[in-house]
């Protein structure tokens, strides 16, 4: 017995406005006014497809413990690092035990759905009690391709365990055929795509169906007992036509978010299954299929425990939590896309101490501090002598995690002379309710909208680049709730 | 139980070179401008100078982490110079290394120097430098001005001052130190301003806007110091000595522990207390006559006010906005232009101070003299609100 325990969603407040997009284009290519609609959701400068993961997994795993996991999958084809394991980093960012398996899952469109089998037959097989699945990718496109609009940012998480949960797992059926519908060389930038009537025709068409049959038939179930048909698919009317196929009703068709949110890749199979679960009623039944040289199906059927799972976001607390942007450049800039005048401040070398970094792991990746077990001050860092001037005590700190105690602003600057990809660059002194505070950088701000004794979360985000060694550098950050 | 430094130290004499964007010198020919009018001042000549005390903080430009600069600069005879660095009050760790000295009996006649050539790294403000391994990790990415910023809205927010209001009272303070270094020869920039240009200057780091900034500037400045006795032997009166000379550090309560409100500085309330025991001032308002404090933004300036017990807690605002501290109030502040205006090379900002202290109570101010001063007191501020080296420095004329 295996099953879905929990679920977490994350989508970047950012939304581009596809108009917005369009305008900016139109000159050189009038035919993507016809994509002028809805939004899609735009990482922040700080925001890579880890730090998407990162925040849907803490949505995921909010109010559950952590000490159960006993392995983690990371499913992206935008991962920061190309050799260095980027589950780690999201392992160390929850800080899941350093006693478990993790595993990047990549390559495919379809990494999210294969992770989440992955994790499934691990637990249903007794390799695993409780194992989480992470995707999130921040895909680049050329500046006025089709890709661009049809492409979000975003990230999902699925915590599986041994028993039911809110979605029990009843069966999958994969299909693995190198059928290119588009590639990515080893060090390309962008994927190159064929003709998408071929990619239709001979690919979705045959291919899907073939997946989806096999998983309703393993699991034992009917195409038409289907109540939510989750199939990430930028072509109109295709996952129908394939729903038909299947015998499943085609109005079961679950919206792929293209309006508001728009594609966020390897994610977006379980982004739509997160979207799903929130509709959800207890005793239906999904599939859940993830293209990509082949296809993955799988079926559940929701539980009565589906409606006691609350306290996160999910996919639609994450989408309503949204502030347009109608700055092409801004998001050209976020991207890579061009080259701005950074300034010399810009100029300072990044480069990161390896050593310093894993000596302070549960500091800079788990925002892990100390509290002193003699008077009960919390403090950031832990140190060997506390803080507190009425105590002092040497040694008596044990391990105390900041990352979800909640903060005020006790003072700010927006500051326009420090470099910033996104000026003014905001920081102040976080005090935190339950005690400790560090000087931090606030990240998610608009000039002006902040102030002292605002509350704040904490938040996992790129600290810095290192262009020249192609490192990145993490640590947390603090975004205002407003 | 130590006695203190009170009358135990004079100065023999004080130099300073032009401050501003010396684009015609480098570091040796600051020093050299500075220690020669110290010299010439003092009456001694360079096989005199017994030991040296060097301050230059930003060490990537040009003159090396050790005190041959100076000794070389200076040619020296092969005494014994020490470096010294503790941010941006590293000038008055140098003078405090060359006065313990002289105390000490160590030796009869020491220098300190401090210096820095800021202007040869092609930045704008400070050059953005690198903070070792681990603080890049994790501190926020910011700025002198970012970090300095965070006391006005904590200010604000324990004080209950408007945006409008704490903004004018700093654009006050501003106006103050142009109006003073529009007198000084020496200072970088000498063009009065006024409010309304402060306040609508293009922002820096809210709420700072570009002239709530010291100016960033080479210079160099010197003091010769040695025992009163021996300044008399060479001839010397109206010997002007040291009273006080206290350095208060953060220990990470501020920037850890949840007891610091973040509108004042916490070391430096505690290096005035110490330093006003040490020269036996009771009441400062009344009894100082006069100060040069650091300036670094025109918010340190004032909350400085209220730090140093000159203006009540929560009363720097209507102080700075009644003129008592503008050349004319009761306790006239940056009578030099200050930070703001004589300009701020970080090594040498200390003893700058010292030098208008100095001038001031010799009676040596030209256009800026101030009517009877009896006593000067240093402020000189290194790091940042949350984290930070504090020197007060208090000198007067022998005998008050």
């Amino acid at each position: 017995m295996v099953g879905i325990k929990a679920y977490g969603g994350y989508i970047p407040r950012l939304r581009l406005s596809r108009k917005a997009m369009a305008q900016a284009n139109a000159w050189f290519s009038p035919g993507l006014m016809g994509q002028a609609k809805g939004e899609r959701s735009l990482a922040n400068w700080d925001e890579d497809s880890v730090t998407m993961a990162v925040e849907a997994a803490r949505d995921c795993l909010n109010g559950t413990t952590r000490d159960d996991i006993d392995g983690v999958y990371f499913a992206s084809t935008t991962m920061p690092f190309a050799d260095r394991q980027n589950s780690g980093i999201l392992s160390a960012a929850l800080t899941l035990s350093e006693d478990i398996p993790a595993a990047d899952v990549t390559s495919s469109q379809r990494a999210g759905t294969t992770a989440l089998l992955t994790a499934l037959n691990a637990v249903n097989g007794g390799a695993g009690k409780c194992q989480l699945v992470a995707a999130g990718d921040k895909r680049k496109a050329r500046s006025a391709s089709n890709q661009e609009f049809q492409f979000g940012d975003g990230a999902a998480a699925l915590l599986v365990s041994g028993d039911d949960g809110i979605a029990r797992f009843l069966g999958s059926h994969s299909i693995t055929v190198d059928f290119v519908d588009h590639f990515r060389g080893e060090e390309e930038e962008f994927d190159y795509g064929w003709e998408e009537r071929w990619i239709r025709d001979e690919g979705l068409i045959k291919i899907v169906p073939r997946a989806v049959k096999g998983a309703l038939e393993k699991a034992g179930v009917s195409g038409d007992q289907i109540d939510h048909f989750v199939f990430p698919c930028t072509f109109p009317r295709i996952p129908q036509t394939i729903a038909k196929q299947c015998g499943i009703d085609p109005e079961k068709v679950r919206d792929n978010l293209g309006a508001v949110c728009g594609e966020t890749g390897t994610a977006h199979a379980l982004v739509m299954l997160v979207d799903a679960l929130q509709d959800a009623e207890p005793g239906q039944k999904i599939v859940v299929a993830g293209f990509g040289q082949g296809c993955d199906a799988l079926v559940f059927e929701t539980t009565p425990a589906l409606k006691d799972l609350s306290g996160r976001n999910g996919v639609k607390g994450s989408l309503a939590n949204r502030k347009e942007e109608t700055n092409y450049m801004k998001y050209l800039a976020f991207n890579g896309l061009v080259e701005l005048e950074k300034g010399m401040r810009a100029e300072v070398d990044k480069k990161t101490a390896l050593t310093t970094t894993y000596r302070k792991r549960d500091m800079l990746f788990g925002l892990v501090g100390g509290r002193c077990t003699k008077c009960g001050t919390a403090q950031f860092p832990r140190s060997r002598i506390c803080v507190n001037p009425n105590c002092q005590a040497v040694d008596s700190q044990e391990p105390y995690s900041f990352a979800d105690k909640k903060g005020q602003i006790l003072s700010w600057s927006a500051d326009y002379l420090a470099y910033s990809m996104d000026p003014p660059s905001h920081y102040g002194m976080i005090t935190f309710e339950e005690g400790g505070r560090f000087l931090c950088d606030i990240t998610d701000v608009e000039p002006g909208t902040i102030d002292s004794g605002m509350n704040v979360r904490m938040v996992f985000r790129i600290k810095d680049f290192d262009d020249r060694r192609g490192f990145r550098r993490y640590f947390w950050k603090a975004v205002p709730e407003l | 139980m130590a006695s203190g430094i009170k009358d135990k130290v004079a100065v023999l004499g004080m130099g300073c070179s032009k401050f501003g964007e010396r684009w015609d010198c480098g570091g040796e020919e600051l020093m050299v401008e500075a220690y020669l009018e110290a010299m010439e001042d003092a009456g001694i000549e360079t096989n005199q100078v017994e030991a040296a005390w060097f301050s230059t903080h930003i060490d990537e430009i040009g003159v090396g982490k050790g005190g041959t600069p100076l000794s070389t600069a200076l040619r020296l005879p092969n005494i014994p110079v020490t470096r010294v660095e503790n941010f941006c009050a590293s000038g008055s760790e140098a003078f405090r290394g060359a006065v313990y000295a002289v105390a000490a009996g160590a030796c009869d006649i020491a220098l300190a120097l401090g210096m820095e050539k800021l202007k040869d790294t092609g930045y704008g403000g400070l050059p953005a430098g690198q903070q070792g391994t681990l603080n890049p990790l994790w501190s926020a990415n910011g700025s002198a001005p970012g970090n300095f910023a965070q006391l006005a809205s904590a200010y604000r927010a324990k004080h209950g001052v408007s945006k409008e209001d704490l903004k004018r009272a700093i654009a006050h303070v501003s106006v103050k130190s142009h109006e003073n270094g529009a007198k000084n020869p020496k200072a970088h920039l000498r063009r009065p301003v006024t409010e309304e240009q402060v306040m609508n200057a293009p922002m820096i780091a809210e709420p700072l806007g570009l002239f709530d900034c010291c100016g960033v500037s080479d210079g160099a400045a010197a003091a010769i110091v040695t025992t009163p006795e021996i300044a008399k032997s060479m001839g010397k009166d109206n010997l002007i000595t040291v009273k006080a000379l206290q350095l208060a550090l953060s220990n990470g309560l501020e920037s850890q522990h949840n007891s610091w409100d973040g509108s004042y500085f916490h070391t430096a309330r505690i290096a005035a207390k110490r330093a006003y025991e040490e020269a036996g001032i009771k009441n400062p308002r009344e009894e100082v006559s006069m100060m040069e404090v650091h300036d670094c933004f025109s918010i340190t300036e004032m909350v400085t006010m209220e730090d140093l017990f000159i203006s009540p807690e929560g009363g720097a605002v209507k102080d700075v906005m009644d003129g008592f501290y503008d050349a004319d109030g009761q306790v006239p502040c940056q009578i030099d232009g200050g930070l703001k205006c004589f300009g701020h090379p970080i090594g040498a900002s200390g003893l700058r101070m010292l030098y208008e202290m100095y001038l001031q109570l010799q009676g040596r101010a030209g256009e800026r003299q101030l009517k009877d001063p009896k006593i000067g007191l240093t402020h000189n501020l290194g790091g940042a609100p949350m984290s930070n080296v504090c020197s007060v420095a208090i000198i007067g004329a022998q005998g008050v």
